[in-house]
């Protein structure tokens, strides 16, 4: 059960929230140049790491925005909250996921 | 020792304190011609059949923790092969075909029980889909039929079937070659099977990283040190990500605790096996009593073998709301398992872009009903370097070339 800190509203309990898989994963400029290798690695391919993992919550019943939440997998202790858009945080840069 | 009437009744007269092993515990040996990662069913599975029909017979099986410790023990035990898809269909008919007939393969009793698998429909569309299925799982040669409300009724008396409930039900398919079988006694048999043809099972040795040569693999670094071995198959469902990590790649699987519950035994009331996509739960009851409760996955990426109240929440009102007999009734014990989940809720069985290590994972929420097959296949795609027909199109590289198996809701159930 995780309580999760909505940069917005604040701890507000996991049932509120939407998930939104792997954080930082841009969609290419020109997909028409890419090669399927290429394609398939935007389109399907995770890190999914056992540890500290980057990745995308919505507020679905509160403020209704996104954020970028980092989270180990194996504790679900959450290490950032952090904006749309931002760096991750520089502690919790250190031995996370590749973004 | 071969299980039978006549060593049973020899056993007893030594108050059963005499019965052998039925696997040896042996130290892993400097070097395999083939070495399974992974001792839940289907790397056992894999390992017997190597040993059975490849005469590959110098392989070990690593495993981390205990034999069937992992989604082994932790799954609903549901057996069936109605998907829609030709792919699919073949695959696990394949499974429910070795599953008849295991417990005499094996010589271990896996208490297959083969009482009927149905699938709920609650709207219109639910019952079209759910007819369109039927027909084409029927045009594969697999058995399965449509029941109507009063049939259904008929087999699950217990069932709320009325018109006025909020999720009504419409109709049903049915396979009544499905069932379920104990799952223990699957990862059980296998071993002692596979442990009569020489194939080593190693315990509570974890694979830590592979020795690769000019992109082929050498051997697996495991916390016992390390083995030498001409070939790898990895079989760890939850962890195939880091697993593949280790050897250099990445696979499109993300891995999510899917949770089950078991009640407070109760006498027989329950027959069969009700399965509803629609509110999201499926249920048995075990020959111990207990109602066996699953539904979907967590949402969010976890290894944690746990989850979260609100999917347990969420599953408790779907069974009630389909057996409100069963409103009263106190759950004893609640677990999670960590499932490896494709985009295309369909297996990946076959090479990797390392030579010489295979994977077979991404099964998702239902793997237990495939364990014999999967271990079939992969056995045959190991000694031979190449995938059996059954498993040529579940292919790694099916995700870049666009041939998806999309099992997403066209199973009979949602992923």
């Amino acid at each position: 059960m995780l309580l999760i800190e909505c940069p917005y509203c604040g701890p507000r309990d996991e049932y509120e929230f939407s998930y939104g898989g792997e954080a930082h994963i841009v969609r290419p400029k020109h997909p028409e140049k890419l090669s399927d290798e290429e394609w398939a690695d935007y389109l399907f391919l995770r890190t999914n790491p056992k540890g500290a993992y980057r990745e995308r919550w919505c507020h679905a019943h509160g403020c209704r925005r996104w954020f970028n939440v980092e989270r180990d997998t194996l504790s679900h202790q959450i290490i950032a909250v952090y904006e749309m858009g931002a760096e991750p945080p520089r502690a919790a840069r250190k031995g996370g996921s590749k973004p | 020792m071969k299980y039978s009437i006549f060593s049973l009744a020899r056993n007893a007269l030594s108050y059963h304190r005499d019965w052998p092993r039925a696997w040896r515990s042996p130290e892993p040996k400097k070097a395999y011609d083939v070495v399974i990662v992974g001792g839940g069913g289907h790397g056992l599975a894999t390992a017997y059949y190597l040993a059975k029909l490849h005469g590959v017979r110098n392989v070990a099986v690593l495993e981390k923790g205990w034999i069937g410790g992992g989604n082994t023990g932790r799954n609903t035990t549901i057996i069936r092969s109605n998907y829609l898809w030709d792919e699919s269909a073949h695959l696990y008919e394949k499974s429910l075909k070795l599953y008849e007939s295991l417990s005499q393969e094996l010589n271990y009793n896996i208490m297959l029980s083969q009482r009927g698998v149905l699938n709920l429909a609650h709207n219109l569309h639910d019952l079209r889909e759910l007819s369109r299925r039927v027909n084409a799982i029927r045009l594969n040669g697999i058995d399965s039929e449509v029941l109507t409300p009063e049939q259904i009724k008929a087999r699950v008396p217990i069932l709320n079937t009325s018109p006025d409930s909020r999720y009504p039900v419409l109709g049903a398919s049915l396979q009544k070659r499905g069932g379920v079988a104990r799952h223990d006694a699957v990862a059980w048999g296998f071993a002692r099977g596979a442990d009569r043809y020489g194939v080593d099972i190693i315990q509570n040795c974890e694979v830590t990283g592979f020795r690769l040569k000019k992109g082929a693999v050498e051997g697996v670094e495991t916390s016992r040190g390390y083995i030498g071995a001409k070939k790898v198959g990895v079989v760890v469902a939850g962890h195939a990500s880091v697993l593949a990590a280790m050897a250099g790649f990445r696979l499109p699987i993300e891995s999510h605790p899917l949770q089950a519950l078991v009640s407070e035994p109760i006498k027989p009331i329950h027959h069969s096996v009700v399965m509803s996509s629609a509110v999201h739960v499926y249920v048995s009851q075990s020959d111990k009593g207990d109602l066996v409760i699953g539904a979907g996955i967590d949402a969010y990426n976890s290894y944690a073998q746990g989850g979260s109240f609100p999917v347990v929440e969420h599953q408790m009102g779907a069974l009630i709301e389909l057996f409100p007999i069963f409103s009263r009734l106190r759950m004893l014990r609640q677990w999670g398992g960590i499932v490896d989940v494709c985009p295309d809720a369909s297996p990946i069985i076959g090479k990797t872009p390392v030579k010489g290590i295979y994977f077979n994972c991404g099964w998702g929420t239902g793997g237990f009903k495939a364990t014999p097959g999967s271990g079939w296949v992969f056995a045959h795609t190991i000694a031979h370097d190449e995938p059996h027909e059954l498993n040529a199109p579940f292919t790694l590289e099916r995700f870049t070339s666009g041939e998806l198996i999309d099992e997403h809701g066209a199973a009979a159930v949602a992923h």
